[in-house]
Protein backbone atom coordinates (compact mmCIF):
# COMPACT_ATOMS: atom_id res chain seq x y z
CA UNK A 1 0.00 0.00 0.00
CA UNK A 2 1.58 3.38 -0.65
CA UNK A 3 2.56 5.77 2.32
CA UNK A 4 0.61 8.55 0.30
CA UNK A 5 -1.79 8.76 -2.47
CA UNK A 6 -2.36 12.43 -4.16
CA UNK A 7 -5.41 12.02 -6.06
CA UNK A 8 -6.09 14.67 -9.01
CA UNK A 9 -6.07 17.54 -6.44
CA UNK A 10 -6.58 20.74 -7.26
CA UNK A 11 -6.49 24.21 -5.07
CA UNK A 12 -7.00 27.80 -6.26
CA UNK A 13 -6.47 30.95 -3.82
CA UNK A 14 -8.57 34.26 -4.42
CA UNK A 15 -10.94 32.27 -6.46
CA UNK A 16 -13.45 35.20 -8.09
CA UNK A 17 -11.07 38.08 -7.32
CA UNK A 18 -7.88 39.32 -10.11
CA UNK A 19 -5.78 37.85 -8.02
CA UNK A 20 -7.03 34.01 -8.57
CA UNK A 21 -4.81 31.80 -8.62
CA UNK A 22 -4.85 27.34 -9.96
CA UNK A 23 -1.82 26.57 -7.62
CA UNK A 24 -2.54 23.09 -8.25
CA UNK A 25 -4.04 21.58 -10.78
CA UNK A 26 -4.92 17.94 -10.80
CA UNK A 27 -1.97 17.04 -9.00
CA UNK A 28 -1.10 13.38 -8.94
CA UNK A 29 1.38 11.66 -6.67
CA UNK A 30 1.78 8.44 -4.97
CA UNK A 31 4.70 7.61 -2.89
CA UNK A 32 5.61 3.69 -1.74
CA UNK A 33 6.46 3.65 2.10
CA UNK A 34 10.60 4.68 2.52
CA UNK A 35 10.54 6.78 -0.09
CA UNK A 36 12.99 9.99 0.41
CA UNK A 37 11.45 12.47 -2.18
CA UNK A 38 13.18 15.54 -3.14
CA UNK A 39 10.85 18.75 -4.75
CA UNK A 40 12.17 21.15 -6.71
CA UNK A 41 10.51 23.66 -8.86
CA UNK A 42 10.39 27.70 -9.63
CA UNK A 43 9.23 29.98 -7.50
CA UNK A 44 5.33 29.56 -7.19
CA UNK A 45 5.50 26.17 -8.62
CA UNK A 46 3.23 24.90 -5.97
CA UNK A 47 5.82 22.69 -3.85
CA UNK A 48 4.67 24.38 -0.32
CA UNK A 49 1.41 24.77 -1.83
CA UNK A 50 1.42 20.51 -2.39
CA UNK A 51 2.92 20.38 1.13
CA UNK A 52 0.42 22.42 3.04
CA UNK A 53 -2.59 20.35 1.00
CA UNK A 54 -1.39 17.33 2.65
CA UNK A 55 -0.78 18.72 6.42
CA UNK A 56 -4.73 20.24 5.85
CA UNK A 57 -4.20 23.80 6.18
CA UNK A 58 -6.79 24.46 4.08
CA UNK A 59 -9.91 22.36 2.08
CA UNK A 60 -9.40 21.43 -1.37
CA UNK A 61 -11.16 21.92 -4.68
CA UNK A 62 -10.99 18.97 -5.21
CA UNK A 63 -9.00 15.20 -5.24
CA UNK A 64 -8.44 13.56 -2.23
CA UNK A 65 -5.37 12.77 0.18
CA UNK A 66 -4.40 9.48 1.18
CA UNK A 67 -1.96 8.43 3.96
CA UNK A 68 -1.10 4.94 4.32
CA UNK A 69 -4.48 3.88 2.69
CA UNK A 70 -6.70 6.00 5.04
CA UNK A 71 -8.93 8.94 3.17
CA UNK A 72 -8.00 12.19 5.33
CA UNK A 73 -8.86 14.96 2.79
CA UNK A 74 -11.64 15.74 5.36
CA UNK A 75 -9.91 15.83 8.86
CA UNK A 76 -8.63 19.02 10.32
CA UNK A 77 -5.24 19.80 9.93
CA UNK A 78 -4.81 18.89 13.83
CA UNK A 79 -6.20 15.36 13.18
CA UNK A 80 -4.13 14.95 9.93
CA UNK A 81 -0.70 15.59 12.37
CA UNK A 82 -1.43 12.02 14.09
CA UNK A 83 0.00 11.17 10.49
CA UNK A 84 2.81 13.82 9.84
CA UNK A 85 6.06 14.99 10.86
CA UNK A 86 6.60 18.57 10.20
CA UNK A 87 9.58 21.08 9.62
CA UNK A 88 8.90 24.60 7.96
CA UNK A 89 10.67 27.11 6.40
CA UNK A 90 10.79 29.53 9.19
CA UNK A 91 12.43 28.09 12.04
CA UNK A 92 10.35 30.36 14.74
CA UNK A 93 7.46 28.43 13.94
CA UNK A 94 8.41 24.80 14.69
CA UNK A 95 8.57 25.17 17.95
CA UNK A 96 6.78 27.03 21.48
CA UNK A 97 9.68 29.56 21.97
CA UNK A 98 7.94 30.08 25.61
CA UNK A 99 8.38 26.83 26.40
CA UNK A 100 11.30 24.66 27.56
CA UNK A 101 13.36 22.06 24.75
CA UNK A 102 11.95 19.80 27.14
CA UNK A 103 8.31 20.78 26.42
CA UNK A 104 8.36 21.17 23.52
CA UNK A 105 9.60 17.39 22.76
CA UNK A 106 7.12 16.24 25.55
CA UNK A 107 4.20 17.98 23.33
CA UNK A 108 5.88 16.42 19.77
CA UNK A 109 5.55 12.96 22.14
CA UNK A 110 1.73 13.34 22.40
CA UNK A 111 0.89 14.02 18.69
CA UNK A 112 -2.00 12.05 17.53
CA UNK A 113 -2.53 11.03 21.38
CA UNK A 114 -5.29 12.15 24.02
CA UNK A 115 -4.11 14.82 25.97
CA UNK A 116 -5.24 14.50 29.16
CA UNK A 117 -4.77 15.51 33.38
CA UNK A 118 -1.44 13.17 33.41
CA UNK A 119 1.34 15.38 34.37
CA UNK A 120 3.00 16.38 31.27
CA UNK A 121 6.85 15.98 31.79
CA UNK A 122 7.31 12.24 33.35
CA UNK A 123 10.69 11.48 34.84
CA UNK A 124 10.59 8.06 32.60
CA UNK A 125 10.30 10.77 29.56
CA UNK A 126 13.49 12.80 30.18
CA UNK A 127 15.82 10.16 29.72
CA UNK A 128 14.98 9.10 26.20
CA UNK A 129 14.67 12.81 24.90
CA UNK A 130 18.33 13.44 26.64
CA UNK A 131 19.61 10.79 24.36
CA UNK A 132 17.68 12.14 21.24
CA UNK A 133 19.23 15.11 21.53
CA UNK A 134 22.37 13.68 22.62
CA UNK A 135 22.07 12.36 18.77
CA UNK A 136 21.77 15.87 17.73
CA UNK A 137 25.72 16.51 18.69
CA UNK A 138 24.63 20.23 19.55
CA UNK A 139 24.82 20.25 23.01
CA UNK A 140 21.18 20.63 23.76
CA UNK A 141 21.11 17.29 25.84
CA UNK A 142 22.46 19.77 28.62
CA UNK A 143 20.08 22.79 28.25
CA UNK A 144 17.21 20.73 28.33
CA UNK A 145 15.24 23.18 30.41
CA UNK A 146 16.55 26.32 28.45
CA UNK A 147 13.48 28.29 26.76
CA UNK A 148 13.51 27.29 22.93
CA UNK A 149 13.81 30.65 22.48
CA UNK A 150 17.19 31.41 22.99
CA UNK A 151 18.41 28.53 20.45
CA UNK A 152 19.66 29.85 17.16
CA UNK A 153 18.00 28.89 14.23
CA UNK A 154 20.02 26.12 13.56
CA UNK A 155 19.35 24.23 16.81
CA UNK A 156 15.47 25.44 16.83
CA UNK A 157 15.60 23.82 13.02
CA UNK A 158 17.21 20.90 14.97
CA UNK A 159 15.26 20.34 17.51
CA UNK A 160 12.16 20.57 14.91
CA UNK A 161 12.85 18.07 12.99
CA UNK A 162 13.46 15.96 16.33
CA UNK A 163 10.08 16.92 17.13
CA UNK A 164 8.74 15.46 13.74
CA UNK A 165 10.23 12.32 13.97
CA UNK A 166 10.19 11.83 17.88
CA UNK A 167 6.52 9.49 17.36
CA UNK A 168 7.94 7.74 13.71
CA UNK A 169 5.47 9.89 11.40
CA UNK A 170 4.08 7.88 8.37
CA UNK A 171 5.00 10.94 6.10
CA UNK A 172 7.47 13.10 7.04
CA UNK A 173 7.23 16.72 5.53
CA UNK A 174 10.49 19.21 5.06
CA UNK A 175 9.44 22.74 3.71
CA UNK A 176 12.77 24.13 2.82
CA UNK A 177 13.64 23.64 6.44
CA UNK A 178 17.36 24.62 5.62
CA UNK A 179 16.80 27.63 3.88
CA UNK A 180 16.40 30.10 6.12
CA UNK A 181 20.21 28.67 7.79
CA UNK A 182 23.37 29.59 7.17
CA UNK A 183 25.40 27.05 4.67
CA UNK A 184 27.13 25.59 7.72
CA UNK A 185 24.27 24.94 9.41
CA UNK A 186 22.30 24.25 6.75
CA UNK A 187 24.31 21.44 5.79
CA UNK A 188 24.17 19.96 9.72
CA UNK A 189 20.53 19.92 9.83
CA UNK A 190 20.83 18.42 6.50
CA UNK A 191 22.84 15.30 7.62
CA UNK A 192 20.82 14.87 10.83
CA UNK A 193 17.76 14.75 8.19
CA UNK A 194 19.41 11.91 6.16
CA UNK A 195 20.87 10.23 9.52
CA UNK A 196 16.77 9.78 10.75
CA UNK A 197 15.02 9.18 7.48
CA UNK A 198 17.63 6.41 7.20
CA UNK A 199 17.40 5.04 10.65
CA UNK A 200 14.09 5.28 10.70
CA UNK A 201 12.95 4.40 7.24
CA UNK A 202 10.63 7.13 6.76
CA UNK A 203 8.85 7.87 3.86
CA UNK A 204 9.97 11.97 3.20
CA UNK A 205 8.65 14.50 0.55
CA UNK A 206 11.42 17.07 1.43
CA UNK A 207 11.31 20.39 -0.49
CA UNK A 208 14.52 22.51 -1.50
CA UNK A 209 15.51 25.03 -3.70
CA UNK A 210 18.88 23.24 -3.56
CA UNK A 211 19.58 21.75 -7.15
CA UNK A 212 22.56 19.82 -5.83
CA UNK A 213 21.04 18.71 -2.60
CA UNK A 214 17.57 17.48 -4.31
CA UNK A 215 20.41 15.13 -6.51
CA UNK A 216 22.26 14.27 -3.31
CA UNK A 217 19.68 13.51 -0.75
CA UNK A 218 16.74 10.71 -1.44
CA UNK A 219 15.93 8.02 -4.17
CA UNK A 220 13.06 9.69 -6.25
CA UNK A 221 13.10 13.28 -7.30
CA UNK A 222 10.55 15.44 -8.70
CA UNK A 223 9.96 18.63 -10.29
CA UNK A 224 7.14 21.13 -10.70
CA UNK A 225 5.42 23.80 -12.37
CA UNK A 226 2.26 25.91 -12.58
CA UNK A 227 1.09 23.59 -9.92
CA UNK A 228 1.84 20.17 -11.87
CA UNK A 229 4.20 17.55 -11.53
CA UNK A 230 6.53 17.56 -14.83
CA UNK A 231 9.19 15.24 -14.14
CA UNK A 232 9.84 12.03 -11.99
CA UNK A 233 13.13 10.61 -11.39
CA UNK A 234 13.86 7.39 -9.61
CA UNK A 235 17.04 5.46 -8.47
CA UNK A 236 19.67 4.65 -10.72
CA UNK A 237 18.80 7.64 -13.25
CA UNK A 238 18.30 9.97 -10.06
CA UNK A 239 21.78 9.33 -9.38
CA UNK A 240 23.16 10.39 -12.82
CA UNK A 241 21.44 13.70 -12.40
CA UNK A 242 23.61 17.05 -12.51
CA UNK A 243 22.25 20.49 -12.06
CA UNK A 244 22.87 21.28 -15.45
CA UNK A 245 20.71 18.53 -16.92
CA UNK A 246 18.30 18.95 -14.51
CA UNK A 247 17.78 22.75 -15.96
CA UNK A 248 18.15 21.69 -19.66
CA UNK A 249 15.21 18.94 -19.02
CA UNK A 250 13.33 21.87 -16.79
CA UNK A 251 13.56 24.27 -20.34
CA UNK A 252 12.60 21.30 -22.68
CA UNK A 253 9.71 20.61 -20.91
CA UNK A 254 8.32 23.57 -19.54
CA UNK A 255 9.37 25.93 -22.49
CA UNK A 256 10.20 28.78 -20.02
CA UNK A 257 13.71 29.69 -17.84
CA UNK A 258 13.61 27.81 -14.33
CA UNK A 259 12.90 30.99 -12.28
CA UNK A 260 13.86 30.59 -8.73
CA UNK A 261 16.00 33.65 -7.31
CA UNK A 262 17.21 31.40 -4.64
CA UNK A 263 18.07 27.84 -6.46
CA UNK A 264 20.07 30.32 -8.95
CA UNK A 265 21.96 32.06 -6.51
CA UNK A 266 23.16 29.10 -4.53
CA UNK B 1 -3.14 64.78 55.75
CA UNK B 2 -2.40 62.06 58.78
CA UNK B 3 -0.89 58.97 58.06
CA UNK B 4 -2.92 57.11 60.28
CA UNK B 5 -5.83 57.93 58.40
CA UNK B 6 -3.83 56.01 55.39
CA UNK B 7 -2.60 53.03 57.79
CA UNK B 8 -6.47 52.54 58.34
CA UNK B 9 -7.06 52.02 54.69
CA UNK B 10 -4.65 49.50 54.24
CA UNK B 11 -6.32 46.21 55.27
CA UNK B 12 -9.05 47.53 53.08
CA UNK B 13 -6.77 47.93 50.23
CA UNK B 14 -5.36 44.70 51.07
CA UNK B 15 -8.69 42.73 50.84
CA UNK B 16 -9.76 44.49 47.74
CA UNK B 17 -5.89 43.59 46.06
CA UNK B 18 -6.72 39.81 46.93
CA UNK B 19 -9.97 40.09 45.13
CA UNK B 20 -8.97 41.59 42.05
CA UNK B 21 -6.29 39.39 42.07
CA UNK B 22 -8.30 36.52 41.68
CA UNK B 23 -9.98 38.81 38.48
CA UNK B 24 -6.54 39.25 38.05
CA UNK B 25 -5.24 36.02 37.44
CA UNK B 26 -8.28 35.64 34.93
CA UNK B 27 -6.91 38.36 32.96
CA UNK B 28 -3.12 36.75 33.03
CA UNK B 29 -5.02 33.51 31.73
CA UNK B 30 -5.84 35.37 28.43
CA UNK B 31 -3.27 37.91 28.01
CA UNK B 32 -0.19 36.06 28.81
CA UNK B 33 -0.90 32.28 28.16
CA UNK B 34 -3.96 32.58 25.12
CA UNK B 35 -2.18 35.63 23.85
CA UNK B 36 -5.73 36.95 23.49
CA UNK B 37 -6.96 40.55 25.40
CA UNK B 38 -10.07 39.82 26.34
CA UNK B 39 -13.05 42.29 26.71
CA UNK B 40 -15.26 39.93 28.22
CA UNK B 41 -14.40 40.66 32.00
CA UNK B 42 -16.12 44.31 32.17
CA UNK B 43 -19.42 42.36 31.75
CA UNK B 44 -18.87 38.99 33.48
CA UNK B 45 -17.25 40.20 36.63
CA UNK B 46 -20.65 42.29 37.12
CA UNK B 47 -22.29 38.92 36.22
CA UNK B 48 -20.64 37.46 38.53
CA UNK B 49 -21.72 39.65 41.28
CA UNK B 50 -25.00 39.75 39.78
CA UNK B 51 -25.76 36.33 39.90
CA UNK B 52 -24.25 35.41 43.70
CA UNK B 53 -26.14 38.52 44.70
CA UNK B 54 -29.27 37.65 43.76
CA UNK B 55 -29.26 33.85 44.27
CA UNK B 56 -28.61 35.14 47.98
CA UNK B 57 -31.24 37.25 48.69
CA UNK B 58 -33.39 34.26 47.09
CA UNK B 59 -31.99 32.32 50.11
CA UNK B 60 -29.76 29.93 48.48
CA UNK B 61 -26.58 28.50 50.10
CA UNK B 62 -23.35 30.66 49.80
CA UNK B 63 -20.96 28.30 48.21
CA UNK B 64 -23.99 26.76 45.86
CA UNK B 65 -24.45 30.99 44.97
CA UNK B 66 -20.51 31.12 44.33
CA UNK B 67 -20.34 28.35 42.12
CA UNK B 68 -23.21 29.43 40.05
CA UNK B 69 -21.41 32.83 39.78
CA UNK B 70 -18.62 30.75 38.68
CA UNK B 71 -20.54 28.85 35.96
CA UNK B 72 -22.75 32.18 34.66
CA UNK B 73 -18.45 33.47 34.10
CA UNK B 74 -17.35 30.47 31.99
CA UNK B 75 -20.95 30.15 29.68
CA UNK B 76 -20.29 34.27 29.61
CA UNK B 77 -16.27 32.72 27.87
CA UNK B 78 -17.93 29.94 26.04
CA UNK B 79 -19.70 32.94 23.76
CA UNK B 80 -16.42 34.62 23.52
CA UNK B 81 -14.91 31.94 22.72
CA UNK B 82 -17.23 30.39 19.99
CA UNK B 83 -17.61 34.00 18.54
CA UNK B 84 -14.10 33.87 18.07
CA UNK B 85 -13.21 30.31 16.90
CA UNK B 86 -16.52 29.39 15.35
CA UNK B 87 -17.50 32.99 13.74
CA UNK B 88 -13.78 34.47 12.89
CA UNK B 89 -14.75 36.94 14.99
CA UNK B 90 -11.51 38.81 15.91
CA UNK B 91 -10.83 38.31 19.71
CA UNK B 92 -11.05 41.56 20.93
CA UNK B 93 -13.80 42.36 19.12
CA UNK B 94 -15.54 39.14 20.11
CA UNK B 95 -14.90 39.79 23.73
CA UNK B 96 -16.86 43.00 23.11
CA UNK B 97 -19.38 41.84 21.67
CA UNK B 98 -20.19 39.96 24.84
CA UNK B 99 -19.16 42.52 26.96
CA UNK B 100 -22.08 44.42 25.45
CA UNK B 101 -24.75 41.91 25.66
CA UNK B 102 -23.93 41.39 29.30
CA UNK B 103 -24.80 44.69 30.36
CA UNK B 104 -28.19 44.09 29.24
CA UNK B 105 -28.13 40.17 30.65
CA UNK B 106 -26.73 41.87 33.86
CA UNK B 107 -29.80 44.07 34.27
CA UNK B 108 -31.74 41.22 33.69
CA UNK B 109 -30.36 39.36 36.39
CA UNK B 110 -30.40 42.04 38.79
CA UNK B 111 -33.99 43.26 37.87
CA UNK B 112 -32.66 47.15 38.13
CA UNK B 113 -29.11 48.94 37.94
CA UNK B 114 -27.90 47.85 41.73
CA UNK B 115 -28.28 45.73 44.01
CA UNK B 116 -27.57 45.50 47.46
CA UNK B 117 -27.43 42.47 50.46
CA UNK B 118 -26.96 43.29 54.02
CA UNK B 119 -24.15 41.25 55.80
CA UNK B 120 -26.64 41.21 58.54
CA UNK B 121 -29.26 39.72 57.20
CA UNK B 122 -27.44 37.34 55.42
CA UNK B 123 -24.48 34.97 56.08
CA UNK B 124 -21.19 36.31 53.65
CA UNK B 125 -18.32 34.36 52.70
CA UNK B 126 -16.33 37.99 53.22
CA UNK B 127 -17.39 41.91 53.97
CA UNK B 128 -16.04 45.21 54.57
CA UNK B 129 -16.77 44.24 58.31
CA UNK B 130 -15.20 41.56 58.19
CA UNK B 131 -11.61 43.44 58.58
CA UNK B 132 -11.58 43.99 62.12
CA UNK B 133 -12.93 42.69 65.59
CA UNK B 134 -13.49 38.92 63.68
CA UNK B 135 -11.65 36.03 64.37
CA UNK B 136 -8.93 35.36 61.70
CA UNK B 137 -10.84 32.65 60.09
CA UNK B 138 -13.59 35.08 59.13
CA UNK B 139 -11.20 37.77 58.61
CA UNK B 140 -11.60 39.24 54.79
CA UNK B 141 -8.16 38.93 53.95
CA UNK B 142 -7.68 35.52 55.10
CA UNK B 143 -10.86 33.96 52.98
CA UNK B 144 -9.84 35.76 50.02
CA UNK B 145 -6.06 34.82 50.88
CA UNK B 146 -7.00 30.78 51.17
CA UNK B 147 -9.20 31.75 48.25
CA UNK B 148 -5.87 32.70 46.05
CA UNK B 149 -3.89 29.80 47.35
CA UNK B 150 -6.04 27.41 45.96
CA UNK B 151 -6.49 28.99 43.06
CA UNK B 152 -2.76 29.10 42.09
CA UNK B 153 -2.47 25.58 43.19
CA UNK B 154 -5.07 23.97 41.00
CA UNK B 155 -3.60 26.53 38.07
CA UNK B 156 -0.33 25.49 38.59
CA UNK B 157 -1.58 21.89 38.62
CA UNK B 158 -3.53 22.56 35.25
CA UNK B 159 -1.09 24.00 33.26
CA UNK B 160 1.44 21.04 34.12
CA UNK B 161 -0.71 18.39 33.00
CA UNK B 162 -0.66 17.29 29.16
CA UNK B 163 -4.06 19.01 28.34
CA UNK B 164 -2.73 22.36 30.35
CA UNK B 165 0.86 22.19 28.38
CA UNK B 166 -1.37 22.04 24.63
CA UNK B 167 -3.13 25.16 26.24
CA UNK B 168 0.29 27.03 26.57
CA UNK B 169 1.37 25.42 23.39
CA UNK B 170 -2.08 26.79 21.77
CA UNK B 171 -1.45 30.70 23.21
CA UNK B 172 2.49 30.40 22.45
CA UNK B 173 2.57 29.24 18.85
CA UNK B 174 -0.56 28.17 17.02
CA UNK B 175 1.04 27.20 13.71
CA UNK B 176 3.07 24.93 16.28
CA UNK B 177 0.42 23.53 18.24
CA UNK B 178 -2.07 22.16 15.18
CA UNK B 179 1.13 20.51 13.89
CA UNK B 180 1.86 18.82 16.77
CA UNK B 181 -1.85 17.43 16.69
CA UNK B 182 -3.30 20.05 19.20
CA UNK B 183 -6.67 21.55 18.46
CA UNK B 184 -6.30 25.22 19.46
CA UNK B 185 -9.71 26.53 18.52
CA UNK B 186 -11.31 23.94 21.67
CA UNK B 187 -8.18 24.92 23.96
CA UNK B 188 -8.65 28.99 23.16
CA UNK B 189 -12.51 28.25 24.17
CA UNK B 190 -11.35 26.22 27.13
CA UNK B 191 -8.81 29.33 27.86
CA UNK B 192 -11.55 31.71 28.19
CA UNK B 193 -14.09 29.95 30.26
CA UNK B 194 -11.59 29.27 32.79
CA UNK B 195 -10.53 33.36 32.37
CA UNK B 196 -14.01 34.39 32.61
CA UNK B 197 -15.15 31.58 35.36
CA UNK B 198 -12.00 33.25 37.81
CA UNK B 199 -13.22 36.62 37.03
CA UNK B 200 -17.15 35.65 37.48
CA UNK B 201 -15.84 34.48 40.77
CA UNK B 202 -13.81 37.39 42.02
CA UNK B 203 -16.94 39.51 41.22
CA UNK B 204 -19.00 37.60 43.36
CA UNK B 205 -16.17 37.87 46.26
CA UNK B 206 -16.41 41.83 45.38
CA UNK B 207 -20.39 42.25 45.54
CA UNK B 208 -20.39 40.62 48.79
CA UNK B 209 -17.26 42.54 50.35
CA UNK B 210 -18.66 45.78 49.27
CA UNK B 211 -22.43 45.10 50.34
CA UNK B 212 -23.49 45.49 46.39
CA UNK B 213 -23.78 44.55 43.13
CA UNK B 214 -23.92 47.32 40.25
CA UNK B 215 -24.54 47.17 36.69
CA UNK B 216 -21.32 49.50 36.23
CA UNK B 217 -19.13 47.26 38.44
CA UNK B 218 -16.93 46.63 35.87
CA UNK B 219 -16.27 49.47 34.12
CA UNK B 220 -12.83 49.29 33.19
CA UNK B 221 -12.31 45.94 34.64
CA UNK B 222 -9.38 44.60 32.06
CA UNK B 223 -7.23 47.61 32.93
CA UNK B 224 -7.09 47.02 36.39
CA UNK B 225 -6.59 43.30 35.56
CA UNK B 226 -3.85 44.37 33.08
CA UNK B 227 -2.59 46.44 35.72
CA UNK B 228 -1.89 43.50 37.96
CA UNK B 229 -0.21 41.66 35.94
CA UNK B 230 2.32 44.65 34.60
CA UNK B 231 2.78 45.44 37.83
CA UNK B 232 3.63 42.11 39.02
CA UNK B 233 5.56 41.73 35.87
CA UNK B 234 8.04 44.48 36.16
CA UNK B 235 8.26 43.88 40.35
CA UNK B 236 9.08 40.22 40.16
CA UNK B 237 9.67 39.79 36.72
CA UNK B 238 13.19 38.75 36.64
CA UNK B 239 13.08 35.99 39.17
CA UNK B 240 9.90 34.79 39.01
CA UNK B 241 10.13 32.46 35.85
CA UNK B 242 7.79 29.27 37.04
CA UNK B 243 4.02 29.28 36.07
CA UNK B 244 3.05 29.48 40.18
CA UNK B 245 5.24 32.38 40.56
CA UNK B 246 4.35 34.53 37.89
CA UNK B 247 0.65 33.49 39.38
CA UNK B 248 1.40 35.32 42.76
CA UNK B 249 3.34 37.51 41.45
CA UNK B 250 -0.19 39.00 39.25
CA UNK B 251 -1.91 38.43 42.63
CA UNK B 252 0.53 40.40 44.83
CA UNK B 253 0.24 43.07 41.82
CA UNK B 254 -3.52 43.52 42.17
CA UNK B 255 -2.68 43.79 45.90
CA UNK B 256 0.05 46.53 45.14
CA UNK B 257 -2.01 48.71 42.81
CA UNK B 258 -5.00 48.89 45.37
CA UNK B 259 -2.15 49.87 48.10
CA UNK B 260 -0.84 52.72 45.43
CA UNK B 261 -4.13 53.23 44.66
CA UNK B 262 -5.89 53.86 47.95
CA UNK B 263 -2.64 56.37 48.73
CA UNK B 264 -3.03 58.31 45.91
CA UNK B 265 -6.70 59.05 47.41
CA UNK B 266 -5.43 59.84 50.71
CA UNK B 267 -3.23 62.84 49.04
CA UNK B 268 -6.12 64.23 47.65
CA UNK B 269 -6.75 63.31 44.54
CA UNK B 270 -9.53 64.04 42.83
CA UNK B 271 -11.36 60.62 42.36
CA UNK B 272 -12.77 61.57 38.82
CA UNK B 273 -9.61 61.24 37.39
CA UNK B 274 -8.71 57.68 39.12
CA UNK B 275 -10.07 55.36 36.17
CA UNK B 276 -7.70 58.25 33.79
CA UNK B 277 -4.51 57.95 35.76
CA UNK B 278 -5.12 54.12 35.73
CA UNK B 279 -5.17 53.77 32.20
CA UNK B 280 -1.97 56.52 31.76
CA UNK B 281 -0.39 53.58 33.94
CA UNK B 282 -1.37 50.63 32.00
CA UNK B 283 -0.33 52.51 28.84
CA UNK B 284 3.11 53.81 30.39
CA UNK B 285 4.22 49.91 31.52
CA UNK B 286 2.95 48.29 28.14
CA UNK B 287 4.71 50.94 25.99
CA UNK B 288 8.05 50.69 28.26
CA UNK B 289 9.02 46.80 26.75
CA UNK B 290 8.04 48.57 23.13
CA UNK B 291 10.25 51.18 23.81
CA UNK B 292 13.10 49.66 25.68
CA UNK B 293 13.33 47.31 22.49
CA UNK B 294 13.31 49.69 19.74
CA UNK B 295 16.07 51.64 21.91
CA UNK B 296 18.19 48.36 22.27
CA UNK B 297 18.15 47.85 18.82
CA UNK B 298 19.45 51.45 17.72
CA UNK B 299 22.01 50.94 20.47
CA UNK B 300 23.14 48.34 18.98
CA UNK B 301 22.84 48.86 15.54
CA UNK B 302 25.16 51.74 16.11
CA UNK B 303 27.20 49.14 17.96
CA UNK B 304 27.70 47.29 15.09
CA UNK B 305 28.60 50.02 12.81
CA UNK B 306 31.36 51.16 15.15
CA UNK B 307 32.62 47.48 15.23
CA UNK B 308 32.88 47.01 11.22
CA UNK B 309 34.68 50.41 11.16
CA UNK B 310 37.27 49.33 14.17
Amino acid sequence: MPALDLLQITKTFNRGTVNEKRALENLSLSLNPGDFVTVIGGNGAGKSTMLNAIAGIWPLDSGSVLLSGKDVTALPEYKRAAYLGRVFQDPMLGTAAGMSILENLALAARRGKRRGLAWEIKKSEQARYQELLASLNLGLENRMTSKVGLLSGGQRQAVTLLMAIIQKPELLLLDEHTAALDPKTAATVLELTDKFVKEKNLTTLMVTHNMQNAIDYGNRLIMMNNGKIILDIYGEEKKKLTVETLLHKFEEISGSEFANDRALLS
Amino acid sequence: MNILSLLGTMPGAIAQGLIWGIMAIGVFLTYKILDIADLTVDGSICTGGAVCVMLLLNGCPLWLSLLTALLAGMLAGLVTGLFHTLMGIPALLAGILTQLSLYSINLKIMGKANQSINVRMHDLLVSMQFLKGVPFYKNSIFVVFLFIAVIIGLLYWFFGTEWGSAIRATGNNPAMSRAQGINTNFNKVIGLMLSNGLVALSGALLAQYQGFADVSMGRGAIVIGLAAVIIGEAVFGRFFTQMYMKLISVAVGSVIYYIVYQTVIWCGIDTDLLKMLSAIVVAVFLGVPFWKKKLSEKYSAKGGKKNAGA
